[in-house]
């Protein structure tokens, strides 16, 4: 039998990855960048901050260090495609191939290892409140940070002037090139934010989720992150929506095959993956909502003649 | 001030010389890779390059692998590098690669102990078939609703690996195995094999798959009409539209050819160099392949060096960790790198560098 409350703090926690980073890419692309490099940078932050959590003992330092591998591998994204105008798409496949090598290179030797404790936020006794507690209170600051970076890049891209420079650099360079935005600096910026909370994404696969290193570990996670962006509409909570249901299915497949029920082990184990897949044509299929909202620059080089 | 200048078309002498600077470059920082994980950096180079080839020792076991790893990976590049010179992305080769061999290895099952001569021609049309049907998941999810075809076809890529563990923890488990996983044992069974050709080549019929494929990817490209618009809807879609390019029918078949050749690439490794369809049987050429067909510029020809420039590294790399203890890791971050130059390089032969202000604008 599945308990629903175990199945929806575990589902907490399942997303929490994805959702830090699509909601960091919801903003490169909303900057009009696409970086299909998520996979790479996750990977990068899962091995930066769980090398650095294990030598210094603080988890912390950990998350902070994660955040930092990813930003500085989406640094060499930031230069390819923005200074020396390389194709986008090829570019974030490099990335993510680059990331993996990288973080496995890293990573040897600290496989194996059991990273420092991050402890819950909220005392004992509020926890233990039934159904609620666990659900609203039994979580560690990461799972409410993410939700609170969700509300403030929701702030910040449509109730400030920066937010609204963002989102027109991302439907006309051009235009706001003319309008004297720097457009290669706001895009630098977007991408750095980007590769961060990818990076912190993947820091709390290694340091809480798993928690271990293993080569690979982000397995495709990255690549989730990225349809749930499509998936969103580009509106940040409806990633948060996205990523609970995709975390949802993913904590939920885990509890079946416990139960030994007779589906398939295959089936099971890609359920996440095709279960994207087929939200991705239904939300495609909607000719009108997807179409009206992806912004308009996304994907296309930035060449200013003057 | 160093400014960009767009060149009306991509410079020809650039175009062929930075793939050559970008192995140049990737030389130089994988050497610093090197030394900053304690290695001789000219040593780890003359290993990875040289060695394979003309070492007294080594060279003989690895020079006929050049061809066995270069084969899929030139036959999936070739395949991709259609659809990238379209602006159609499939990404997933890894997974058409997977279940192209699981299809071809469940065809030569079906008829175990037969060793009738037909079993191998009609595995390697089943391993077609089924990396090109994989393939046609994302085709006709984006024809039909517009869905990315990036993202379906690698998240399918995870689907073949689940499908695969089931294969060979299940129904293409070896009867005989004692219960171990993994498929009985193809390249040793007459009818089922996929053989050296010529000996101590490493050629089998993937590497003639692959020069025939070379082959007909220059023909298309450069004397067919279809190729024509393979490569005009890449330059310039909105005139191919006008041209009468049904953007339907190149989706349909690029994606098609290259699940097909990445399905036909794992038909012959697990019916040869792999031997069975196991857990771990995906070592990763669907993704090198991408590199190689940047590498290859996207031109056949290109490839075709890419690819053995790839294979040396792939060997070079096993006996850097034989020989000096270089990570297998250090060897997938290297390969990223060169990537990372090429593309980085590709600004000289689309724009012209200036430097001073204002020129002409």
């Amino acid at each position: 039998m599945i308990d629903p409350v175990t199945l929806i703090v575990a589902l907490i926690a399942a997303s929490t990855p994805i959702l830090l980073a699509a909601i960091g890419e919801l903003v490169v692309e909303k900057s009009g960048v696409l970086n299909l490099g998520v996979e790479g940078m996750m990977i990068m932050g899962a091995v930066c901050g769980f090398a650095i959590a294990v030598n210094t003992g603080s988890p912390w330092i950990g998350f902070v260090a994660g955040a930092i591998g990813g930003a500085a591998l989406s640094m060499i994204f930031a230069f390819l495609t923005q200074v020396l105008l390389s194709n986008q798409v090829a570019t974030g496949l490099a990335l993510t191939l680059f990331g993996l090598g990288l973080a496995s290179l890293i990573g040897e030797g600290y496989s194996g290892i059991n990273p420092p404790l991050t402890p819950d936020l909220f005392p004992q006794a509020m926890r233990e409140i039934p159904v609620i507690g666990p659900i609203l209170f039994g979580h560690d600051i990461i799972i409410y940070f993410s939700i609170l970076l969700v509300a403030a890049v929701w702030v910040f891209l449509y109730s400030t002037r920066a937010g609204l420079i963002l989102r027109a650099v991302g439907e006309s360079h051009d235009a706001a090139h003319a309008l004297g935005y720097k457009v290669i600096r706001i895009r630098f910026m977007a991408i750095a934010f980007g590769g961060a909370c990818a990076g912190l994404g993947g820091a709390y696969l290694s340091l809480v989720r798993v928690p271990s290193w293993t080569e690979g570990m982000t397995a495709g996670a990255g690549w989730i992150a990225l349809a749930i962006v499509v998936f969103a509409s580009w509106k940040p909570w409806r990633a948060l929506i996205g990523a609970y249901l995709f975390g949802g299915i993913a904590a939920l497949q885990l509890r079946l095959q416990a139960a030994e029920i007779s589906v398939p082990v295959w089936v099971l184990d890609s359920s996440p993956y095709i279960v994207t897949i087929i939200v991705l044509v239904i939300i495609s299929s909607d000719k009108t909502r997807s179409a009206l909202n992806a912004p308009a620059a996304l994907g296309r080089v930035f060449h200013s003649t003057r | 001030m160093i400014r960009l200048i767009k060149r009306p078309a991509p410079s020809p002498l650039w175009s062929l010389a930075t793939p050559v600077v970008a192995v140049i470059l990737t030389m130089i920082a994988g050497g610093i890779m090197f030394a900053a994980l304690g290695k001789d950096p000219f040593e780890a180079i003359r290993v990875i390059f040289w060695d394979p080839l003309f070492h007294e020792r080594f060279a003989s076991y690895s020079r006929p692998q050049l061809l066995i790893k270069a084969g899929p990976l030139i036959l999936i590049a070739i395949g991709l590098s259609l659809g990238f010179r379209a602006g159609i992305w499939n990404i997933g080769a890894e997974g058409q690669y997977i279940i192209g061999a699981i299809c071809g290895a469940g065809f030569g099952l079906a008829f175990y102990p037969s060793e009738n001569p037909l079993i191998f021609p009609g595995m390697v049309v089943a391993g077609a078939l089924g990396g090109w049907a994989w393939a046609m998941i994302p085709a006709i999810l984006k024809t039909r609703f517009r869905t990315n075809e990036i993202l379906v076809s690698l998240l399918l890529v995870y689907v073949a690996e689940a499908i695969l563990a089931t294969a060979a923890t299940g129904f293409l488990r070896n009867p005989e195995g004692s219960g171990f996983p993994g498929s009985r044992n193809l390249a040793r069974h007459a009818g089922t094999d996929n053989p050296e050709l010529i000996a101590n080549t490493g050629m089998h019929w993937g590497v003639v798959a692959a020069f025939i494929a070379v082959i007909a990817a220059y023909v298309l490209l450069n004397r067919h009409i279809l190729g024509y618009q393979i490569k005009l809807a890449g330059q310039a879609p909105r005139a191919a539209r006008f041209a009468g390019v049904n953007p339907t029918r190149l989706i349909i078949l690029c994606l098609g050819v290259s699940g097909a050749l990445a399905g036909m690439a794992g038909l012959f490794e697990v019916s040869g160099p792999a031997g069975q369809i196991s857990i771990d049987f995906g070592v990763g050429y669907g993704f090198t392949a991408i590199i190689v067909a940047f590498l290859g510029r996207l031109h056949p020809v290109g490839i075709l060096l890419a690819g053995l420039l790839m294979a040396l590294t792939y060997i070079g790399g096993e006996l850097a960790q034989l020989m000096l203890g270089v990570p297998a890791s250090a060897i997938q971050a290297f390969q990223g790198m060169l990537l990372f130059f090429l593309l980085a390089l590709d600004v000289l032969s689309n724009y012209r560098i200036t430097f001073g202000a204002e020129a002409k604008a």
